[in-house]
């Protein structure tokens, strides 16, 4: 068996399980944003007398942080009702950042475990050698009554990466990179598992990024196998107990694929598809907007890092918007005493509180009719940070960086041959 | 479960739930205020044009994205009876299910244009297409049969509550 189904066997009570099999299993992490009242008023509609297990629940106040309008504050106040009165002990309010990145900063995500979230990006957690995935908000009602899950047991993809990155790319450009290979429907339905020597080099936050952004290419769930780098990470936050999983020789992959990290270059997906990837060099000189670091998938300290590497004791032209959005309240602390929050607001960044930021178009730096923006998320569908009119292209958080200084989209090598 | 009947509405491939749903509007709870908005990203005009019934045929990657329950909200309280396509987004697909919109996979796409008049048989598993063709798929699985002939998970596991 794979590691993934010996984890789904676990949950489900079964010695074996196998790809295609439906199995009920139970979930030990059920988290649920602030863009879905919609779990509230099922569970209701359901007749839910009191939640499964309170321990076991998460509710995190991230992508309408702070609320930006009355109806949000709204929605706010029913779930802090609801977390008070099921005695919920995991309540991340507006301070505390992205769903994704606060549960590990937490020490609420561990190898071996189900992990359920009203969150298509939940796919990141298999960085942390957990089965996770994405639900909608009466899937995640059934769990709140439950504990129960159905899933179809995944077949998995082997990815093995290779090589080693090269100056001016990122873990954001070998994603970019494995879209424009396999394109946003690759793995619809299926599991990628991420191994080889690049991805033992990576750190957490870069093999988070590569786990993140798998869903864009349609995956189910994501895992790399736990580590000494993984170990290291857990145990900073208390986590000491937890079965690792390891796939059995004889396991039989439905597809394996090598990728060479080495020969990656800087990379984007230009609008309006996340598998329309390019060379960033093929779009150099296009006039921005705005440009945005931040979320689940690029706003974590290293990301921010990079781009006040490419700010720092420089200025973004006039009318050119930078915002940054912490990932969280840990990183935005961090990212202050570091200095690299200073460095970005001198240099003319608009900083946010920790969260989404403008990531799905409802606050903090919204595109206007026309605009163009680049960005270190992940999606650049018609109309997402905003106007359908505006036109989104994704990036590694250097190109960003590098774009924003210049005003104009820009391989960030230039950017960093000129600061050495 | 018996037979739907509806005008087809064409969509491309990897229609993602931003366009299917977009964002600015994920604050309302209210399912009739959300269908206001259905499919506003792709065709704006579609909440005045769909009739009760109507049918979604869409290439690959239907629903694709955001995890967002709206976009399934949305195209059921606008009315439409079945969504086609070719392959889907596994949240949306289970969010279909869940709420009791049938979302059926196609192995290849049905021969209609927009506004022919399709007749889907969930039992059998055939749609009968204007040319007088019938397109095959596999029928649900009973787990799933199940849940779509209860009117969607909501009113199973509340009468499991109530037992």
């Amino acid at each position: 068996m794979h590691a993934i189904e010996k984890i789904l066997a676990r949950a489900a009570g079964k010695d074996r399980v196998r790809a295609g099999e439906i199995v009920t299993a139970a979930v030990d992490l059920a988290e649920i944003n602030d863009l879905y009242l919609q779990v509230i008023q099922s569970f209701e509609a359901m007749g839910g007398k009191g939640v499964w297990d309170p321990d076991k629940v998460v509710f995190v106040f991230d992508h309408y942080s702070p609320p930006p309008t009355p109806k949000a504050a709204d929605n706010h106040r029913v779930m802090r009702e609801f977390v008070a009165k099921e005695g919920i002990p995991h309540l991340f309010d507006i301070d505390a950042g992205v769903c994704h990145q606060v549960m590990p900063e937490g020490g609420l995500v561990r190898p071996g475990m189900v992990l359920v979230a009203t969150d298509s990006h939940t796919t990141t957690h298999g960085a942390f050698g957990a089965f996770a995935t994405g639900v909608g908000a009466t899937d995640l009602a059934v769990v709140l009554i439950r504990g129960t899950l159905w899933f179809v047991v995944p077949e998995v993809v082997k990815i093995e990466l290779t090589g080693r990155l090269p100056q001016g790319t990122t873990a954001k450009d070998v994603v970019l990179g494995l879209l424009q290979r396999f394109k946003a429907d690759g793995f619809v339905y299926k599991a990628v598992e991420y191994a080889g020597p690049a991805v033992t080099d990576f750190s957490i936050a870069e093999r988070m990024v590569i786990c993140n952004m798998a869903v864009e290419m349609g995956a189910k769930t994501t895992y790399i196998q736990p580590d000494d780098k993984l170990r290291e990470y857990l145990a900073a936050r208390g986590i000491e107990d937890y079965p690792i999983d390891t796939t059995d020789p004889d396991y039989e992959y439905a597809e394996v694929h090598q990728f060479d990290v080495g020969q990656v270059e800087p990379l984007l997906a230009a609008p309006h598809s996340v598998d329309n990837v390019h060379p960033v060099g093929d779009y150099a000189g296009t006039a921005i907007d705005q440009a945005f670091i931040g979320t689940c998938t690029g706003g974590r300290l290293e990301d921010l890092e990079m781009a006040a590497k490419v700010l720092r004791g420089r200025r973004i032209p006039p009318g050119v918007r930078l915002v940054i959005t912490p990932a969280s309240k840990e990183v935005f602390l961090k990212a202050m005493a570091t200095g690299c929050i200073k460095d970005l607001v001198e240099a003319g960044a608009t900083v946010t509180s920790p969260g989404c930021g403008p990531c799905l178009g409802i606050h903090q730096g919204m595109l206007g009719p026309g605009e163009v923006c680049i960005t270190a998320s992940s999606r650049n569908f018609p109309g997402r940070m905003g106007s359908p009119q505006a036109e989104i292209y994704v990036a590694s958080p250097l190109t960003v960086a590098a774009s924003a200084l210049r005003g104009r989209i820009t391989d960030p090598r230039e950017v960093l041959e000129e600061g050495s | 479960m018996g037979k739907l009947q509806g005008r087809a509405f064409i969509f491309k491939d990897n229609v993602d739930t931003d366009q299917i749903y977009p964002g600015r509007y994920l604050e309302l709870t209210d399912p009739k205020a959300i269908a206001a908005h259905a499919m506003e990203g792709a065709d704006p005009a579609f909440p005045e044009k769909v009739r009760p019934g109507d049918i979604i045929v869409a290439g690959k990657n239907f629903g694709c994205g955001s995890s967002r329950e709206h976009a399934v909200i949305a195209l059921k309280e606008a009315g439409v009876g079945a969504v086609l396509a070719l392959s889907f987004g596994r949240i949306f697909y289970r969010n279909a299910i869940n709420l009791g919109l049938p979302a059926i996979r196609l192995a290849e796409a049905p021969k209609a244009a927009e506004g022919d008049l399709l007749t889907i048989d969930l039992e059998e598993g055939t749609i009968a297409l204007p040319d007088g063709g019938i397109l095959s798929f596999a029928p649900f699985p009973p787990e799933i049969r199940k849940i779509i002939q209860g009117g969607g998970i909501i009113p199973l596991v509340k009468s499991e509550q109530l037992g």
